[in-house]
């Protein structure tokens, strides 16, 4: 039978209580300000290393985002470490810590159905994630302004703008995971841990499973005339099934304006490109659409198993 | 006049897997009536709350709460009844006013409507001063009341209660029954769910009792009191003297009689045999006192689940 009445009743209430929640929170805050600090201070080791080859490069902006100085990693290695943190630790307990704090019956007892709170909270969660980011875009360009004396040019804040986006969706991901667990672990103690195994998996282990997969698979990485191209294919393709790999992929092509590729490349395909010439912003966009989509297409994935899954739930805690 | 029925469920069932929870019960409430629903923990009545809320989907039957169907017209229904579950929760962090307010605009009000019935509300469950107070500071009895406050609010025409004295203390309990018979001051129908059959039997007009997934009776304690304790009146009889008890028995139409005391006697019997008891006891007996006695719900509750045992 069809229920009456639209199940977007009641989004924008969820919406604005969770996102004041997430926002002055102290798990948000103590969160925030480790990826502040840690990727202002990449930025900055960058600005001083680039400070010293100003003239070489005339992407110097993106080069604040790639740069890594010794000991601090570079700014996007960092983000793609911290975000997936950020956004777990924003989502494990979203729906379960409701049933334990027995508010689930009482905010379900309210006129909106379910798919409400649960695509409200989802969206505060982004949307605290996105002010985060782009507090942090701002910062960084404004760092960059201070210590290097030069304004980013409109290529730079285009492939900029675009990077944070890709870090927006890649957030994303992370904090579909969390929900799904969520909903799925009644403890929210469970749900955060399986979340960071997931995470663990992903960030540290997958790059060890994918060429043993590929392997098996498609046979052993060389071949008797060379390389294997259905290793590097198989191993490329189990690969792209990570978060992690998508991201780095469309960082790479973004702020590495020279990338061309990305994969194994015949030495057919490079006979008369200029190696090392940048690529318009537009052609690297390119590139990094299927990565962007992917990545935005396992948000909304992950996202719907989690809903499904809530909507089968009973709700007496 | 006919009464306005306000909750309606006909052959309303719920199975988990091959475990039936409600077991087509049909089920009447009328505006400005409280209704109790009694059985034992795992007998149906919470399940039977949230599908008139709309919350589950029956596997079979319909109901109709405030003129819509709670399957297909969940919100609608949700906007006209107030729902308070036990040990009702809250955002700890936030404040009660913070806590209500949310619900609140969840519920369509606008802020002037929350302002002004927030402080209604609080006034009438007796706190106040604490709209600004962190619900994390409160104690049980508090947040009861609280939860109370958010069905005040709502203004709602049925409120259901699912055991919403459980944690209290027997002074607040008093002070919560009050407030319950409050809204049916207000003309609210009132379902009331609950494990304190004294407290039942003080407010509600009448009584459905859950067994295993369905209304094994319903109606009034009097009512009930006659099907299951076989008399419809209980007379409580005060008298001194040996062989009271078996005096009283030998009268015909007493059904049972019950020692309360040494000198009090709880007689049921299928009619007023008021003037046949004090005939037979005043020649042998000192008899000091002769009335009519309310039949206690928690007999009437005990003696159907003794014999539905010995049955089983």
């Amino acid at each position: 039978m069809r229920r009456r009445g639209s199940p977007f009743t009641g989004v924008g209430v969820v919406l604005a209580k969770e996102a004041a929640d997430y926002l002055s929170g102290a798990r948000m805050w103590v969160l925030e300000a480790l990826v502040f600090l840690t990727a202002i201070a990449a930025a900055y080791a960058a600005i001083l290393s680039i400070r010293a080859s100003i003239g070489e490069s005339p992407f110097l902006f993106l080069r604040l985002l790639t740069m890594a100085q010794d000991p601090l990693p570079s700014f996007i290695a960092l983000l793609g470490f911290l975000i997936p943190l950020v956004a777990i630790a924003i989502g494990f307990d979203a729906i379960n810590g409701e049933f334990g704090r027995r508010t689930l019956s009482r905010i379900l007892a309210q006129p909106i159905y379910r798919d409400a709170l649960l695509l409200g909270k989802f969206l505060a969660g982004l949307l605290a994630l996105t002010i985060g980011l782009l507090s942090l875009w701002l910062l960084t360009i404004g760092l960059g302004l201070l210590f290097l004396g030069l304004a980013p040019n409109t290529e730079e804040m285009v492939r900029m703008a675009g990077f944070l986006i890709a870090t927006i969706a890649y957030g994303g991901v992370w904090l579909a995971v969390a929900f799904l667990f969520s909903v799925v672990f009644r403890a929210p103690a469970t749900a955060a841990l399986t979340a960071l195994g997931v995470w663990l998996l992903f960030s540290l282990f997958w790059s060890v499973v994918t060429p043993l997969m590929a392997t098996l698979i498609a046979g052993p990485p060389e071949g008797i005339f060379g390389p294997n191209l259905a290793y590097l294919h198989t191993a490329q393709t189990l690969d792209r099934i990570s978060p992690n790999t998508l991201y780095a992929e469309i960082a790479l092509a973004l702020l590495q304006p020279a990338t061309r590729a990305l994969g194994p490349v015949l030495y057919s395909q490079v006979q008369g490109a200029l190696l090392g010439a940048p690529l318009p912003a537009t052609q690297s966009f390119l590139l990094v659409w299927p990565q962007l989509t992917g990545l935005v297409a396992a948000m909304i994935v992950i996202f719907a198993i989690a809903y499904v899954v809530f909507q089968r739930q009973e709700i007496r805690a | 006049m006919t009464e306005e029925v306000v909750i309606r469920a006909q052959g309303l069932t719920k199975r988990y897997g091959a475990t039936v929870a409600v077991d087509h019960i049909d089920l009447d409430v009328s505006a400005g009536e409280i209704v109790g629903i009694l059985g034992p923990n795992g007998s149906g009545k919470t399940t039977t709350i949230l599908m008139l809320l709309g919350l589950t989907e029956p596997s079979e039957g319909r109901a109709e709460v405030a003129g819509f169907d709670p399957l297909r017209d969940p919100l609608e229904v949700k906007r006209r009844v107030g729902y308070l579950p036990d040990s009702v929760g809250f955002y700890d962090g936030l404040s009660a006013r913070d806590n209500l307010a949310y619900t609140g605009r969840l519920a369509g009000l606008s802020r002037r409507e929350i302002d002004e019935r927030f402080a209604e509300a609080l006034t009438r469950v007796g706190l106040p001063d604490v709209g600004r107070d962190r619900v994390a500071t409160f104690s049980r009895g508090m947040r009861q009341r609280l939860g109370l406050a958010e069905v005040l609010m709502k203004r709602p025409s049925i409120a259901i209660l699912d055991e919403p004295t459980a944690t209290l203390d027997p002074h607040s309990t008093q002070e919560f029954l009050g407030m319950i018979r409050g809204l049916k001051a207000d003309g609210t129908a009132v379902l009331l769910s609950s494990h304190h059959l004294d407290q039942v039997q003080s407010v509600c007009d009448r009584v459905a009792l859950f067994n295993r997934g369905r209304i094994a009776l319903s109606g009034s304690v009097t009512e009930l009191a006659h099907r299951v304790l076989g008399g419809g009146y209980v007379i409580d009889v005060e008298a001194r003297g040996a062989e009271v008890r078996n005096q009283l028995l030998a009268i015909p139409g007493v059904v049972r009689v019950q020692g309360l005391g040494p000198e009090l006697y709880r007689v049921d019997c299928a009619r007023d045999l008021r003037p046949e008891i004090a005939r037979q006891l005043a020649p042998s007996f000192d008899l000091l006192g002769i009335r009519f006695a309310e039949p206690s719900l928690n007999e009437v509750y005990t003696r159907y689940f003794d014999e539905a045992r010995h049955a089983a």
